[in-house]
């Protein structure tokens, strides 16, 4: 047991915070009474702003609340994490299924405008870049197509090649995958930061249904939008492709012509059946992600990359699954 | 405006009873008993973090009780039917910390948003107690403003506004006074005092600015963080006195004597 501190501060000049910082814990590990007497032979300076440090005492219980878990109870805390991320998204699900509900029976309230400006802001204005994209992949499939045919003097198939892999895959996918990025994220990003600034407690407080008002419009305008998007992406992408097959000799009549051959109702339409369930998926896990994030900005970033990351896995596993269907299907 | 429940004077508006609130298995205050009468101004006071918004937030039922019940007029409000606590949603009138106005409309349309719900006024009506609310908050002119726009003492106020759109039984309010100047914070006690006197309101605060609390209390509730339970209930003029802990007087003396009488 070390003797009580006690200190000699004759010869003691200017000072900053590092001498301070040095006493604090010898006069912590002094405690009381000692401490006290310890203080009072500092000078004035000194002794006001070590009896300020001392004045609430060292809570040493709170500090064992972020100590770092065991191994096998990070496991446990991952595996609850799990389930209770599996009822959140149960009961969101569920509650948007009954909001859903309330609109079939009128009963559900929103403000039309809310629908239209969201209709705008995920269609009209993803129309640049939904252009930009589905005419670039139509001219890249053209060109790596083009690559291989033409050894074969089949130059003329890249329309089937090119009209086939947009409506069926690629003009719902690209698309899909942009509004993720363009609105998904906007979704949770904006319904993140109306929950962090208590906007939405504020909603329900005044008696109005925060889905019925903010999920709703969202998953509505997304349902409606997805599928004509992707429809112009498929026409884009083949305009795309058409443009490549005229660069290397292909008459656009006769390139149109292999286009409406090589496509029918029924295979275009695959696409748009699609994009109804990606647009869905789209406007959930954006919607799910920005309604249950916490309070902080922290949190609202994390919720927007989680809900761009979440609906593009499931877009590409739903797609999967899309195609061991329609191939079992035989179309 | 609403229908409001024959009860008399000396019924309480609010009782809370045995109330425990928990986040998880956290519990931030437990065994909470106290009454609200009508057109009390009730002040919710305590330190920093003991759970004063908490309890607003389980008042208006934004969370639910771990134990315990509250009751409006004698009517339980803990365990009712979803239409019978919308029923009494409807008679708050709340602002939150922030303001928390909606940020994608303007001042007038915040405002306008509950009247057009639940009320049938025409338009220019509407239009008309627009301009009054925010007149009362100090705010004429500012109707076509975004709540990003304006500065966050003023995001309070036409948080105020709002919560008094529908004419409200009980307002609640969190932190009213909080960053805003010392005139605009006695002008918003004088508010405060009027409609409680004008509508006959009931008014539940949560707050700890001393200033405001004596200016416009008659009633209140202190919530201890160290026991985790109610320190004290009545008058905080009477309690700066008399109140039996002292960590009530301290906290109403500003820990400056008091504590030793």
């Amino acid at each position: 047991m070390r003797p009580p501190a006690s200190f000699v501060t004759d010869d003691l000049g200017s000072f900053d915070s590092t001498l301070p910082a040095f006493l604090l814990p010898i006069l912590r590990r002094d405690g009381g009474e000692a401490a006290r007497h310890a203080v009072e032979t500092l000078p004035d300076e000194l002794r006001g702003l070590m009896q300020l440090a001392l004045a609430v005492p060292d809570r040493e219980e709170t500090r064992g609340n972020h100590e770092k878990t065991h191994h096998i109870g990070r496991i446990g805390n991952i595996t609850l994490a799990a389930w209770g991320a599996f009822l959140a998204l149960s009961e969101f699900l569920g509650e948007t299924l009954c909001s859903l509900g309330r609109l079939l029976t009128g009963r559900a309230r929103f403000r039309t405008r809310d629908f239209l400006i969201t209709l705008q802001q995920c269609g009209a204005d993803a129309l640049p870049i939904v252009s930009l994209i589905s005419f670039l992949i139509g001219m890249i499939m053209a060109f790596v197509g083009n690559v291989q045919l033409a050894n074969f003097g089949a130059s003329i198939y890249i329309a089937d090649l090119v009209a086939i892999a947009m409506v069926r895959e690629l003009g719902v996918m690209m698309t899909a995958i942009i509004l993720s990025g363009r609105t998904g994220a906007a979704f949770a990003a904006q319904l993140g930061s109306m929950n962090a600034n208590e906007e939405i407690d504020a909603l329900r407080s005044f008696g109005f249904n925060p889905f019925d008002f903010l999920v709703l419009p969202r998953v509505l305008a997304l349902l409606v939008m997805m599928p004509i998007l992707t429809v112009y992406a498929n026409i884009v992408g083949i305009l795309g492709g058409m443009f490549v097959g005229t660069a290397v000799g292909i008459p656009p009549a006769l390139y149109w012509h292999g286009t409406l051959d090589s496509i029918n109702l029924l295979t275009s339409s695959l696409g748009v059946f699609k994009s109804f369930f990606f647009g869905a998926v789209i406007a959930l896990s954006g919607c799910m992600q920005g309604m249950n994030s916490g309070g902080s900005s922290a949190a609202v970033g994390r919720a927007t990359t989680r809900a761009v990351v979440i609906s593009i896995t499931a877009i590409i596993i739903l797609d999967s699954a899309f195609a061991a269907i329609f191939t079992v299907l035989d179309i | 405006m609403s229908a409001a429940a024959v009860t008399s004077e000396s019924d309480p508006r609010i009782s809370v009873r045995g109330l425990t609130m928990a986040y998880g298995s956290f519990v931030v205050m437990r065994d909470l008993d106290f009454d609200i009468m009508p057109r009390d101004i009730f002040v919710i006071m305590g330190g920093s973090g003991c759970g004063k918004s908490t309890l607003m937030r389980h008042l208006i039922g934004l969370r639910e009780p771990a134990a315990g019940t509250i009751e409006y007029d004698g009517r339980d409000f803990t365990n009712a039917d979803p239409a019978a606590r919308a029923e009494m949603i409807r008679r708050f009138g709340v602002m939150y910390q922030s303001g928390a106005l909606w940020s994608s409309l303007t001042l007038a349309e915040n405002i306008a948003l509950p009247l057009e719900e639940h009320t049938r006024l025409p338009a220019a009506t509407i239009r008309e107690i627009v301009a009054y609310k925010l007149a009362l908050v100090g705010l004429s002119g500012f109707e076509d403003y975004y709540p990003s726009e304006i500065s966050g003492g003023m995001n309070k106020r036409a948080g105020i506004a709002r919560a008094m759109a529908l004419d409200p039984d009980i307002l609640f309010l969190d932190e009213p006074g909080a960053g805003l100047d010392p005139l605009s914070s006695r002008r918003l006690d004088d508010l405060i005092l009027r409609l409680r006197d004008a509508l006959g309101s009931t008014i539940v605060i949560v707050t700890h600015e001393l200033a405001s609390i004596f200016a416009v209390a008659n009633n209140s509730v202190f919530l201890d963080t160290n026991t985790r339970t109610l320190g004290a209930t009545g008058d905080p003029v009477n309690l700066r006195e008399h109140a039996e802990a002292p960590v009530v007087r301290d906290f109403l003396n500003r820990g400056e004597s008091g504590g030793d009488d």
